[in-house]
């Protein structure tokens, strides 16, 4: 039942999207968001969203795996959607109830900042959709190597996410095999209040820290059998390299924020 | 005479090593010598030290007197230990907690990486590792969907990657079912016998150190018996007052020449068995 979770949801795949670089995919969506933070009007906003669906049919992702991740944020959408309704007081005003007033203003903010969240979310999606874990660290500690500088251990935790990523589906294997070990012992983990609910999970969490403690010293031990020492003079089996693909890709996102940062100036 | 690669002097250890009041000595004056190119199997009952000896190998614990050779380097010196950790690999007992990476030529690839070895020869490092452990058709699978004999052959490839002269195995086939327990077994004589790498296993099922060139039996931190399988199994009295088993066929020889039938205890194999008996059976009366 656990194993069905897929943590960042990594379509498997071999469309333009997957094979540019980690790197350009991640400095992508930042100029995607600086964009999308500039964007004032319906012209930006349409120009935003014809990216977003080219990019979303490139790397060949399903319509239905969109919507359904959005469905998680709806609650934060709506209330997002509520506050700027209300809480603008400017424009003309269009409707009024006792202490309720709804301006036009607060419409307008309100449908693009929905519309802004939604894109920000989807964009977010469309990285870890078409990107491996494994490349995103990769791509992550490759970009910020240069923090090193700073005494930034960022070797250290590009580490520990991957290795944090490996041990999910064995940690989650094991959990399996500890409630069923306690539900065959007769917990009830499904019924009673949500307190209870939350207490009958002690029993499964004590056994899985210790088991992890134990994981994490051995696989230490094991990691210096293979002469781990740290990031310095490591190679690497695959090495990063920016394609043509890339820099066109890197390109079109840096003219994205310049259009829309032009149409923000004609209020467009 | 082969030379030896791993060479322990008068080695002692004692657990926990920094000098608690309540540490107690697992192994004093041990001196133990590995030939370069043999196959040895280590056994011994839990607790008697054999994992804390091959803990020693490759320097992860250092002893509190003594010294371990490994190549004529002392794995005390902390300059060499890279160097030492190179030449003796070692596979542990459990596949899922030495893997580092969820690709499988990504964690084979993962010993050169640290070694600085250049992209192409990891590449060409990883490609032959797992091709050797008959894996190459998994490199790009997760482990965690792969059989226990099939994770723990790429425990073994990741340690090949570095090249080694030996490798060392603690108990690398107590959580295998006894198919991955033969394909590990398969694989690692192999290694000893086509590619000349030095292989101690450590163990506690006795069928597996049959095929070793030499035996060592530890018991309460000392060495009990050594030598060929032959010499050390036919020792039923002693290995039984150690709290260990003997292979099921010198069991039965064992049993049977108590019931006074003439056969020799040293017949390891069961083809051998089978023909022992059948040689007492068809002597005429």
């Amino acid at each position: 039942m656990l194993k069905d979770i897929t943590l960042g949801q990594y379509f498997p795949g071999n469309t333009p999207v997957h094979r540019l670089d980690p790197r350009t995919k991640l400095l992508l969506l930042v100029l995607y968001m600086v964009a999308l933070f500039c964007a004032k009007w319906f012209v930006s906003y349409a120009l935003m969203l014809v990216f977003l669906i080219t990019v979303t049919a490139l790397g060949r992702i399903p319509l239905r795996s969109m919507t359904r991740g959005l469905k998680p944020m709806l609650i934060f959408i709506i209330l997002t959607a509520v506050l700027n309704l209300f809480y603008t007081r400017e424009g003309k005003l269009l409707f009024e109830w006792k202490f309720i007033h709804v301006y036009s203003k607060g419409v307008e903010t309100a449908f693009f900042m929905v519309l802004r969240i939604m894109m920000l979310i989807c964009g977010t999606f469309l990285l870890t959709y078409t990107t491996s874990p494994i490349a995103l660290t990769d791509g992550l500690e490759s970009l910020l190597s240069p923090l090193k500088k700073l005494k930034v251990p960022v070797h250290e935790l590009a580490m520990m996410m991957s290795i944090a990523l490996r041990f999910i589906p064995t940690l989650i294997e094991e959990t399996d095999k500890i409630m069923s070990a306690q539900k065959a012992r007769g917990a009830d983990f499904e019924t009673g209040s949500l307190i209870r609910r939350a207490k009958a999970l002690i029993p499964i969490l004590v056994p899985l820290f210790v088991s992890a403690f134990r994981r994490a010293d051995e696989l230490a031990t094991a990691m210096e059998c293979r002469c781990y020492h740290g990031g310095e003079g490591r190679t690497r089996l695959k090495v990063l390299r920016f394609a043509p693909a890339d820099y066109a890709a890197l390109a079109i996102g840096v003219l994205l924020v310049a259009a829309v940062i032009v149409l923000r100036h004609f209020g467009l | 005479m082969a030379e030896p690669i791993i060479v322990t002097e008068n080695l002692g250890f004692t657990y926990p090593p920094n000098g608690e009041k309540l540490a107690f000595p697992v192994f004093e004056n041990l001196s133990v010598s590995i030939d370069r190119g043999s196959f040895t199997a280590v056994i011994g009952p839990n607790g008697c030290g054999k994992s804390t000896l091959a803990k020693h190998f490759n320097g992860i614990l250092l002893p509190s007197g003594g010294r371990v050779l490994v190549s004529g380097m002392d794995t005390s010196d902390e300059n060499l230990l890279l160097e030492i950790r190179r030449t003796v690999g070692m596979v542990f007992q459990n596949p899922d907690n030495q893997i580092v990476s969820n690709v499988v030529e990504e964690d084979v690839a993962f010993a050169p990486e640290n070694l600085g070895v250049p992209t192409a020869e990891i590449r060409s490092r990883v490609d032959d590792a797992l091709k050797t452990v008959g894996m190459y058709e998994y490199r790009e699978h997760a482990p965690h969907l792969l059989s226990g004999g099939q994770k723990q052959r790429i425990a073994i490839a990741g340690v090949l990657a570095m090249q080694p002269t030996c490798i060392v195995l603690d108990e690398p086939t107590a959580m295998l079912d006894p198919r991955g327990r033969e394909e590990v077994i398969e694989t690692v004589s192999r290694l000893n016998r086509e590619r000349g790498i030095t292989v101690v296993l450590i163990t506690h099922h006795m069928s597996e150190a049959v095929n070793a060139d030499r035996v060592i039996v530890m018991h309460q931190g000392g060495i009990l018996l050594d030598g060929s399988p032959r010499e050390v199994f036919t020792q039923v009295q002693t290995l039984r007052e150690a709290g260990l088993d003997v292979p099921q066929t010198t069991e039965l020889l064992y049993e049977l020449k108590n019931l006074g039938w003439d056969v020799p205890l040293d017949a390891l194999s069961e083809a051998e068995c089978a023909a022992a008996i059948l040689k007492v059976l068809r002597r005429p009366e």
